[in-house]
Formats: C-alpha cells, structure tokens, sequence
C-alpha cells in the first residue's frame, strides 16, 4: 500500500494523541503505522507490573520518557497480601536505565523500592524530573539522599503514603545550592525532622514550586517563614497543626496565610489546635481541596472551619465531622464533588460520634456535583441508600463502609441488597463500587444487571453462593478489577467465566472456597492468565485436591509466570503439579 | 478457661487443671457450669480473634471484641497517625507547680498519686521543705507554707479541703504558697 503522508506527518499527527487507548488503536492500522506509533509514544502506563517484562516494554517502545507501574493488589493496603509477595522495581531500573537514558519520569504503586534502585534512578537518567511513590516500601532516606543530591533537575519528589525507613532528616540537606527547579515536594510520611534551614532555603530557591507537603515534625510556628518563601503556593500540607496558644503565633500566622492569594488546597493538620483554625480563613473561600482526615478536631470547631470553604470541592474528614456537620455543608459546599469520611476509632463497636447514614443523605441532597463517595459508618438503611442512589444518578464512585461486618439494614433488619441494587441501577455511569453489610446473591444479580459501566468492585463478607460470582464475571462487561474477601464463592461460577479473567486486569479472592484444584485447572486451561495460589500455612497439595486456597489471585499477563515468586506464592500452570511434588522430596 | 476445663471431665483433665485456688480445693459444679456457657463462648470469640489478627493488627481494642485481618479496610499509616482523642485514663494529669520565691516552676502528673498525703509528701520532695499537718480549723500548721491550688474559676484554694477526686478534676495549677501570705 502506497504511502499517502510522509512519515513526519503522521509523527506529528500522532502526537496530538495522548491517551493510550487512542494510541493503542492506531497501531492497529498496518505495520507502518505500527512502526510510527511504537517509535513516538513517550508515556507508558502498566497497571500490572506482572502483566508484561521489562523487555517486552522496551522491544516495542524504544523511546520512553514517562514510566507508570503498579504493583501489588489494591488488598495489600489492608495487610492482606504477605510480606515478601513481590512487585520489586529494581528489575525495571536495570533495563530502563540501559535503554532509556532520557527517562525524567517513574511513578510508581505499591511496589517494592529498594535503596539501590533509588541510587540507580538518580545516577541513569540525566534529565530525570519526576519521582512519584505512592503507597511504596522498601527504601530509606539514604536513597533519598541519592535523588535530591544526583537529579540536577528535579521537579517532582512525591513520596504519597509510603513506608519509608526514616534513619534520619539529613538526606534533605544533599539537595545542592543550584537546585531550583522544585515544583512539587511531598514529604508527609516522614517521621524524621528535616533541617528546617535547609528546607526554607530549598522553598527559598525554587521559585516555581506549587505543591508543599510538609511532615509533622515541622512545627507550626515555623510555617509562617515557608508561606512567606513561597506565596505562590497552590497546594500546602502543614506540619503539625499544635503549638501552645500565643497570640503572637497566631497573628503570624494569620498574616503569612494572607499572602498566599494561589492556595486552592490543604491538608496535614496533624494535633490539630482548632483555636489555629481562624487563621486560615483568609484563604478559606478559594480552597478547593481540603484534608482534614488526620485533624481530631470536632464540632463546632470542625464545621465551622469547613463551611468557611464555600468553593470546596474534595473534603476528606474523620467522623467528627458527625451528621450535623455533613448537613451544614451540605448547605454551603455545593460545588462538593468528592467526599471522604473516615473512622476515628475504626475498631470501637458503638463508636462515639453521631455519624449515621443521615449525614450521607444530606450531602447527596444538598451537593448536586456529588460523584464520588468514601463512606465509613455503623449503620445503613436500604432506604437511605435509595434515597442517595436517586438523588445521584451522576455517581461515579461509590464506596460504603459499615464497621460491623453483615449488618442488616438496621431499620428492617433485611439484607442490604436493594439498597446497592438501586445505586448501580441508578447510577448508570458507575464506574467503582465497594460494599459491606448484609448482602445476599441477590445484590450480586442487580450488579451483573445494571453495571455496565463498572471497572472495580470490591466485595467482603457477602453473597451465598457461587450464582453471586457468576451474576457478576457473566453481566458486568466493563469489570476490570474484582477483589473479594471471606465470600462463599467456589470454584463453579470462577471455571465457568474463565475467559471473562482475561478481559480483566485481575482478580483477587481471599478467605473463600475455591479449591486447589480449580485452580489448577484454570492454570492449565489458560496459559495467558497467571494463576497465582498464596498458601503461607503450607504447599496447597499439602491436602485434598478439593481442600480451599487461602488465597487466589489471577491476571492476565504476556509474560508467562513470573520468576521472583516467594515460598509461599505458587502459580498454576502445566508443571504445577510436578514442581510440588519436586519441592516435597 | 475453668468453664471449657469442666465440660471435658471425661478427659480427666481435671488432674492436670491450672486453676486458682488451693490444690485440693474444689469449687462447686453448679456455679461453674453456669458460667461455663458464657466463657465458653468469650473463649472460642477471643481465640477466632487470635488466630485471625496478625499482631500487626491487634491495636489495645477491649479484649471482648475479636479482630479480624484487613477489617475494617483502614489503612496502617491512618490507625497509626490517628489517634483517638486520648480518654483522661491514658494521658498524664499534669499541673505546673510554683513555690513562691523559686526562680522557675515544675509540673507534676497528678493522677500517679492516690490522695493528698503522697501528693504533699511528693511536693516536700520536689521542693526540699516541710508542709505540715492539715487541719480543717487551722489549715497547714507547723510550717511557713501552704499548698494552694488554681481551680477550674480561678480561685486559689487550700489543698485538702474537697476529696481528692474532686480536687484532682478541678485543679489547674498548684502554688506553694509561704510566710505570712500562707497564714490566714
């Protein structure tokens, strides 16, 4: 087929298009356009580190300049996947940093990050720029020492809600004097202190920095000298919200906080101090985004605070914010589109907040832009989800939260299955939904009926038997990710839409009844799934072939089982069986 | 354990039973079985809630409550960082401590003292003075000082007039106070 356009016009074409699946479509074309799309793509996004190698990665994309990986299931935030079970970096470092020199960007989540490789990072890539870590372990603040110091032009350093072995602040410090390219600092989960000269230096010379996530070590009465550093300031993160009260404390604080005219978000407030909260008001009305989720400040302090931010768009809160509080900003955050509200005491069982499903009623009423939902209380009525579900048609993400594991509908003591089945029927555009409560298969039913749109589902303590699986892999045709925890679902419904896994990201079920032996047949019967069995009591043919795995997860992968695989972590495939029987000899 | 203990007699574990009480002693069945039942069902809930928490999990819930693994689906940093408002019984009590003439003051938790007669004792400690007797009629006699304390209106008060838990929930700071100041 004759060329039409020169190849540096398709070049230019294709880069006005930046989403993958635009661009994974064009490569579809024919060859040529194949060729052209693979040699220009910049940006790669792989939601399953384990879902393809390194080397398959750069055999078709030889440019690459922007890398996203995640690692382990979304269920290891609830210590539900063991330590030791994988997602390690430092294998993608190796190759990238051989073949990838121009690399500036690595985000990655929840994966395993060693210092080595943070060393590797800062000494591969000569204009490296962006660093993300969320949700990461491994590493220490040695490795950080290599980034500030080695990343000449460093823009982003977010370090989101990792574990990191905190030896000391010093490593801040190796930032060197002719770094000012800062625009995003995020160092919130940090224990140690930092210097806090060094610090104010560095916000000092970065002229473009936007984004300022302290750690609580930083102490309140210092946050005036940053703010003044730094007026251009879109997003702030405190330190530690506690000093004693002074008013001198106070006014210069009040004052610094009036200079900074570009705030549109807050978050931090650690020990919060409420009579501090008055000195924020100045920047209150233009804050779109606000974390209050590890501030114990409670009513009237609380509420008063929060319907001074009038143009609220995120909140995140704990439950003192309590149902009078919700009904206030219902009243005045209109623009409200995400609410997050969690437990202050997650393992009390009467709890000791006024938190019910009254509250989440009133903001579904009161904030039309309502779409995404993170919901901890102690108990729910089908009615008030109905109410929310018509109230919301334009929910996107629902998440619901009741403390005690099967509670019925406390009004009726009935299942909650009308209820959700009334969200996802109302809420056409779905797209993640997270249940608990009492829930029969008939919940399951209305999901595989009506959520069409749904991409992740979260389940727990739920259904009756395996028509609950079934209703969901056979009627939800846009599920990407399952993740299920202590349900009564077999090895039937999970045989039997063996290939909807493949259309799937993954799929997670722990603490059900699915067999050893299902799980090796789904192993066997399809060799483009990894099927992966987490034993950490014993090698799963330790027993009947009919006796349930403690742990199952499966995700379609193009590179084969993987090799980095702890004891404890089997996979299924056609030499399953004699590997066992090789490892009990 | 006892009531799980007496209902496998047939085991004859009897024998071998830790149990309180004298060896030799018996107590008698009946009571036992009728708490039997119910420890029964505490033991089983507290021994689900043991071979399910990891002891990452196991936070100072009450004993009662069994904890399940990843529930609720709450992430670690946030039950760390996320402290509960702190009940009265797990913080300190601490009040500042003057002493007339003492060049800087010093502060005391006063919930480790059970009643007026350590406290005071602690204060002559701290302060290398003698506080004297406390009377009703005459207050601290036998020395030129006297404990006063700050109370929850602002108005000094003499030490040992109120009970001690009484005192204890209203004081806000304690003063020495001395010489003729002391004396009514």
């Amino acid at each position: 087929m004759a060329q039409s356009f020169p190849e540096d016009v398709l070049v230019h074409v294709f880069s006005f298009l930046n989403c993958d699946k635009d661009r994974n479509a064009v490569s579809l074309v024919c060859k040529s356009w194949y060729d052209i799309e693979r040699s220009s793509r910049r940006r790669i996004f792989i939601g399953n580190c384990y879902a393809v190698s390194p080397e398959i990665l750069i055999r078709r994309f030889p440019d690459v300049r922007a890398v996203e990986l995640k690692g382990k299931p979304h269920f290891a935030d609830f210590n539900l996947v063991p330590e030791g079970w994988g997602g390690y970096v430092y294998p993608w470092v190796v190759s990238m940093a051989r073949a990838y020199p121009w690399l500036e960007e690595i985000k990655l989540k929840r994966m395993v990050v060693t210092d080595e490789s943070l060393e590797l990072i800062s000494k591969s890539f000569k204009n490296f720029k962006v660093l993300v870590l969320l949700s990461c372990e491994g590493f220490t603040t040695d490795g950080l020492a290599y980034i500030a110091a080695n990343c000449r032009n460093l823009r982003e350093l977010d370090l989101g809600e990792s574990e990191v072995e905190d030896l000391s602040g010093h490593w801040l410090s190796h930032f060197p004097d002719n770094c000012t390219s800062l625009v995003s600092l995020n160092i919130s989960c940090l224990v140690s202190e930092v210097s806090f000269s060094a610090l104010e230096r560095l916000v000092a010379r970065s002229p473009n920095l936007k984004t300022l996530r302290l750690n609580r070590a930083v102490p309140l009465e210092k946050l005036p000298n940053l703010l003044y550093c730094a007026p251009q300031l879109v997003e702030l993160g405190t330190g530690v919200y506690f000093a004693e009260i002074q008013s001198d404390i106070f006014s210069n604080l009040a004052e610094a906080f009036l200079g900074c005219k570009q705030l549109k978000g807050l978050s931090g407030f650690w020990d919060v101090v409420p009579a501090y909260l008055p000195a924020m008001y100045s920047v209150c009305s233009r804050i779109t985004s606000l974390n209050l989720s590890y501030a114990t400040a409670q009513n009237p302090d609380l509420v008063h605070f929060v319907s001074q931010c009038s143009n609220l768009q995120r909140l995140w809160v704990l439950d003192y914010i309590e149902d009078t509080g919700l009904e206030a900003l219902a009243a005045s955050c209109k623009d409200l589109q995400e609410l997050r509200v969690f437990p202050s005491d997650p393992y009390d069982a009467e709890g000791n907040v006024t938190l019910t499903e009254q509250g989440l009623v009133a903001v579904s009423e009161g904030c039309p832009k309502l779409q995404s939902v993170l919901y901890f209380c102690r108990q729910m009525s089908n009615a008030a989800l109905v109410t929310i579900a018509r109230n919301r048609p334009n929910m996107i993400r629902f998440r619901l939260c009741i403390i005690e594991p099967r509670a019925p509908d406390y009004l009726t003591l009935e299942p909650l299955d009308t209820g959700f089945g009334a969200i996802v029927e109302n809420c056409k555009e779905l797209r993640r939904l997270s249940m608990s409560g009492l829930l029969t298969d008939r919940v399951f039913e209305y999901i595989g009926t009506h959520a069409k749109k749904l991409e992740m589902l979260s389940i727990a303590f739920a259904g009756n038997s395996d028509l609950g699986l079934h209703h969901v892999l056979s009627g939800c045709e846009s599920l990407r990710k399952l993740e299920i925890r202590d349900c009564p679902f077999g090895d039937k419904a999970l045989l039997a839409n063996a290939t909807k896994l493949e259309t799937m990201r993954s799929l997670w079920m722990s603490s059900c009844s699915v067999s050893f032996g299902a799980c090796k047949l789904l192993g066997q019967k399809m060799p483009r799934l990894n099927v992966e069995v987490i034993n950490e009591r014993g090698p799963p043919d330790s027993g009947p072939e009919s006796c349930p795995v403690e742990k199952l997860y499966v995700y379609r992968t193009i590179a084969g089982p993987r090799v980095d695989m702890p004891g404890f972590v089997w996979t299924m495939d056609e030499h399953v069986s004699s590997r066992l029987s090789r490892a009990t000899e | 354990m006892e009531g799980i203990m007496s209902h496998e007699n047939d085991l004859n574990l009897k024998a071998t039973e830790l149990r309180l009480g004298l060896p030799g002693t018996d107590e008698p069945t009946s009571k036992n079985n009728k708490r039997a039942a119910n420890e029964l069902v505490e033991d089983s809930e507290l021994l689900k809630g043991k071979s399910d928490a990891k002891a990452g999990d196991i936070e100072t819930a009450p004993a009662s409550k069994s904890q399940i693994v990843g529930w609720p689906p709450v992430r670690s940093y946030r039950k760390n960082v996320v402290q509960p408002k702190k009940t009265e019984a797990e913080t300190g009590n601490y009040v500042k401590v003057s002493m007339d003439g003492a060049p800087y003051l010093r502060k005391i938790d006063l919930k480790i003292y059970k009643g007026y007669q350590e406290l005071l004792k602690a204060l002559e400690n701290m302060f290398k003075l003698t506080i004297g007797e406390y009377s009703e009629r005459e207050g601290y006699k036998g020395s030129e000082y006297a404990p006063a304390y700050e109370d929850k209106d602002g108005d000094l008060m003499l030490v040992g007039d109120v009970p001690w838990d009484m005192f204890i929930s209203t004081c806000k700071r304690l003063r020495i106070m001395r010489g003729s100041e002391a004396t009514a």
